[in-house]
């Protein structure tokens, strides 16, 4: 089986229903995204899909048929201005969802460049922060979103 | 500066070791001054070099030994070094070291002790020291108990002085200038006419001068990193991707693993059927280890999907199986017999109670699990005789003998290489996982197992945090409160604990009346009594430890007084403080959130805690607005006295996750076990707290006090109780147990 990942290809030999997380991390060593709790309850394991932030856990490795993006690539070789901010505002503390997080806000920001703190509580809902960076988090991606929006105007 | 009067007079004694290709520098030991009789005997049998600093042709690396779950403590430990050392933190590498009794926690064994942290009195000071030498000798190499921060704030800046200093001594014999006329910058030691000698460049010479005995630290006015915000070292990887954790881990012809373990804790396996479960794909091997069967497979998935395969006969709990049994325990320990403490005991109260008109209430808090985020994990390969071991660990010298003894080899033929942690609070204070692979890897000579648990397995064979009860009877007098009498009940966590690595543990367990006890307010009255409930499920130390309990439960009782003698929550905690620093503390965080100012709008209600917990004082206010929908967490002001704080941006950070840890599980969160086993398995069934549901957060650091502390655990104390007494000023309604979803619901 074929996916694109980050704009490469591989190949795989995996059984259709091993959800994508673990093609990721065990099949093909990226670890980034990261096992919580298997159930889509903590959002640590998010990945896009065509852009869309989806949860790898619950997602079968044989219903994948867009192009997958991992924190990995999400910059494309440079850090994406969701990735900067989170630098600038020292977000993480034990750093685990981070990934998640980040590849959440950057599906947010695509779709709504300019969310109030309401989307953002909403987008960003079902990813869990056991440290509690979440007012970090409010902070930079207003930031991100202020940063993007000054680049496009 | 008194206390930094006494680093000075000490005198230093300072080892440095010729390592392949330059030096090692390490700071070893020292003498207090000259009275105190139990510290000079120790003297005699010092001896080993700990290095801290390495110095080599090809670079400096610093070591930072205290383990980092998140709290940034690699970061603060090498700034520490750095402040002294001359040099920046891109021009190092930072590395945890390997396990070793030099790197031993003293900070932890003096909040053993049986003096309150503001005592800081002769006698207080000796005992400290006395269990100092102890906790040297036992070789506790622990992260744990918010030390990391008291524990290397002088020995990591004396071992960046004396690597200077000798680094300095090196130059000289190099260039024949004289010390004095000698400077340090930027990794490099700087001559009179400016050229720079890179530090590496003086490793050889390094090695063979004498080191440097007498050190001076410097003077705050001239820290260049201590105090200012600085940007962490693992920032940039743990926001790319890049950070490696335990789980994380990959080593060529690495297989991996799971485990099924009894789910009623510390119960017999009778037996289990595996015969689905060998023949699934990628299936190597199906392991009996302790407690239940291990998967040993090419895929964690496909580790997982087959461990669910497996039947189980299991025995039972050694515990009662529903939690009203659990609570019994707790309700019948309050007596004499099971009495485990009584440390305070002020006044008269059983005269001041005969007066009449006693208050009473009866407080309750739940076990609840850890559950950082990254599921514990260990990789282990033995091979040649040889152990490796890969994981995520606060014990990594406990872990090093367990896994020797499984094993059958020397300690020393153990190599723990310490990962960086997903989270942990105190989790990873336990080593089971470690003990198991390390059973797996013998399975498989030569070959690396990674073990993964589950995330269910995780929740279900977390050692939680203790359940506690407490009863408080109180009486109130011409507006004041008069007379404060608690009892707590709770199984001893640091029993629990430290039997699972085999040592028992005399006398009272100071963490059964922790964040109660040692308050610093001076009611007339005041009791604090701690009971011992036996025959409860296994518990662990969870952020915060005794006072995650007890700093509810204490707080909210006096709350309860003070508003039954018609006085002004701040204002009577503030009249009934002692303790300046603790004070000025609460004024702060009244000034902060505007107490003295209008009152809150209808609907609204304010409520403040107090806590000391590990030495710092902590007072929080909460607002809240109560609707028909439920309660709604607006804001949170937190102001704490920690004597110094290293690093603003951090502290912040870590002030605004205890706030958010304390509540998020004071609202909605569990465990409960119903025939034996824990109800909630994950995430859906342990309603943490969301960004959806986190209030402002403001936050003030005080540099009152005259020790350092640290910060990781007691925001955690104050939160449950501010949010109860909030909601009690918005409402008239006490909530006396949690979490506290059982009787209001949060928007």
């Amino acid at each position: 089986m074929q996916l694109s990942i980050n704009g490469a290809t591989h190949e795989v030999d995996v059984e259709p229903d091993m959800p994508l997380l673990w093609v990721l991390r065990d099949e093909l060593g990226m670890t980034g995204t990261k096992y919580g709790c298997g159930i889509a309850q903590c959002g640590a394991c998010t990945v896009h899909i065509d852009g869309v932030a989806t949860r790898s856990c619950q997602t079968a490795v044989e219903d994948v048929t867009g192009a997958i993006t991992t924190i990995e690539g999400l910059g494309g070789g440079a850090l994406h201005a969701v990735q900067q901010a989170w630098i600038e505002h020292q977000v993480a503390q034990c750093g685990y969802c981070q990934s998640g997080q980040i590849m959440q806000a950057a599906s947010l920001l695509s779709e709504i460049p300019q969310p109030t703190d309401d989307e953002i509580d909403e987008a960003m809902w079902g990813n869990l922060c056991r440290c509690g960076t979440y007012p970090r988090i409010r902070e930079a991606i207003r930031s991100a979103a202020a940063k993007l929006n000054g680049a496009a105007s | 500066m008194s206390r930094l009067g006494k680093i000075v007079r000490r005198t230093f004694l300072v080892g440095s070791a010729a390592i392949a290709g330059g030096v090692a520098f390490g700071w070893y030991m020292y003498r207090r001054e000259p009275h105190n009789p139990l510290l000079d005997d120790l003297a005699s049998g010092e001896a080993a070099i700990t290095p801290y600093v390495k110095v080599t042709a090809d670079g400096v690396t610093l070591i930072t030994p205290r383990a980092d779950k998140g709290q940034g403590i690699y970061s603060a430990q090498a700034a520490l070094i750095a402040e002294e050392l001359d040099i920046e933190l891109d021009q190092v590498s930072v590395d945890p070291g390997s396990p070793s009794p030099a790197y031993y926690n003293t900070a932890l064994s003096q909040e053993g002790a049986p003096f309150m942290s503001t005592d800081e009195g002769w006698l207080a000071e000796s005992a400290r020291g006395g269990v100092d030498v102890l906790m040297k000798f036992l070789g506790m190499q622990i992260t744990g108990g918010s030390t990391s921060i008291p524990d290397s704030f002088d020995k990591l800046r004396i071992a960046g002085a004396v690597a200077r200093e000798t680094l300095k001594a090196a130059a000289a014999k190099k260039t024949g200038i004289a010390v004095g006329q000698l400077r340090t910058a930027k990794g490099a030691v700087l001559l009179p006419d400016g050229t720079e000698v890179k530090y590496t460049e003086l490793a050889e010479i390094a090695a063979t001068v004498e080191p440097v005995t007498q050190v001076r630290l410097r003077d705050p006015a001239e820290w260049r990193l201590i105090g200012k915000p600085m940007q962490r070292i693992d920032i940039a990887p743990k926001s790319t991707g890049k950070q490696k954790y335990g789980i994380d881990f990959r080593i060529d012809d690495m297989l991996h693993a799971t485990v099924k373990l009894n789910p009623r804790q510390g119960g017999a396996m009778n037996g289990f059927d595996a015969s689905a479960a060998e023949k699934m794909r990628g299936v190597k091997k199906i392991v009996p280890v302790t407690g239940g069967v291990g998967v040993i497979a090419d895929n964690t998935w496909r580790a997982i999907q087959a461990a669910n395969a497996i039947t189980f006969d299991w025995g039972p709990a050694p515990y009662p199986a529903g939690m009203e049994g659990h609570w019994d325990i707790l309700a019948s320990s309050f007596n004499e017999e099971r009495q485990d403490s009584r440390n305070r005991n002020d006044g008269d109260v059983d005269t001041a109670l005969a007066e009449g008109n006693v208050i009473e209430a009866e407080y309750r808090a739940p076990y609840l699990a850890h559950a950082p985020l990254e599921p514990i994990s260990a990789t282990v390969r033995i091979a040649d005789g040889k152990v490796d071991v890969w994981t995520g660990t606060q014990i990594p010298r406990f872990t090093q003998n367990n896994v020797a003894k499984i094993a059958g080899v020397d300690a020393e033929k153990v190599h723990v290489h310490v990962a960086m942690m997903g989270g942990s609070f105190g989790h990873r204070l336990e080593d089971e996982v470690v003990k198991q692979a390390t059973e797996l890897a013998l399975a498989m000579p030569g070959v690396p197992v990674k073990l993964t648990y589950s995330r269910e397995e995780d929740m279900i064979h977390d050692f939680p945090r203790q359940i506690a009860m407490a009863r408080g009877r109180g009486h109130v007098k011409d507006g004041k409160v008069n007379a404060f009498d608690l009892g707590i009940a709770m199984p001893s966590v640091i029993v629990s604990q430290m039997g699972r690595q085999g040592f028992s543990v005399p006398g009272p367990d100071a963490q059964i009346v922790a964040g109660a006890w040692e308050q610093p307010f001076a009611i007339p009255n005041y009791r604090v009594t701690g009971y011992r409930a036996e025959g409860l499920a296994p518990v662990s130390s969870w952020r915060s430890v005794g006072a995650s309990t007890n700093g509810f439960f204490h707080d909210c009782f006096l709350d309860e007084l003070i508003a039954a003698a018609g006085a002004d929550p701040l204002a009577e905690r503030i009249r009934l403080c002692w303790h300046e620093p603790s004070r000025k503390v609460l004024q702060a965080v009244g000034e902060m959130s505007g107490w003295n100012g209008p009152k809150p709008a209808p609907g609204k209600g304010r409520g403040v805690a107090f806590c000391m917990s590990f030495g710092v004082a902590t007072a929080e206010i909460i607002e809240v607005t109560a609707s028909d929908a439920g309660i709604a967490i607006d804001k949170v002001w937190v102001a704490a006295e920690v004597g110094r704080v290293v690093d603003p941006v951090n502290f912040d950070n870590l002030v605004k996750g205890g706030v958010i840890y304390g509540l998020g599980h004071a609202m909605n969160c569990e465990i409960t076990y119903a025939d034996g086993m824990a109800e909630q398995t994950n995430f859906d069934a342990y309603p943490y707290m969301r960004i959806s549901q986190c209030p402002q957060i403001e936050v003030r650091g005080l540099e009152n006090g005259t020790k350092i502390r640290g910060i990781g655990e007691p925001p955690v104390p104050p939160a449950a109780a501010a949010l109860a007494n909030a909601i009690f000023a918005a409402t008239g309604k006490r909530i006396r147990e949690m979490p506290f979803s059982k009787y209001v619901d949060f928007i």
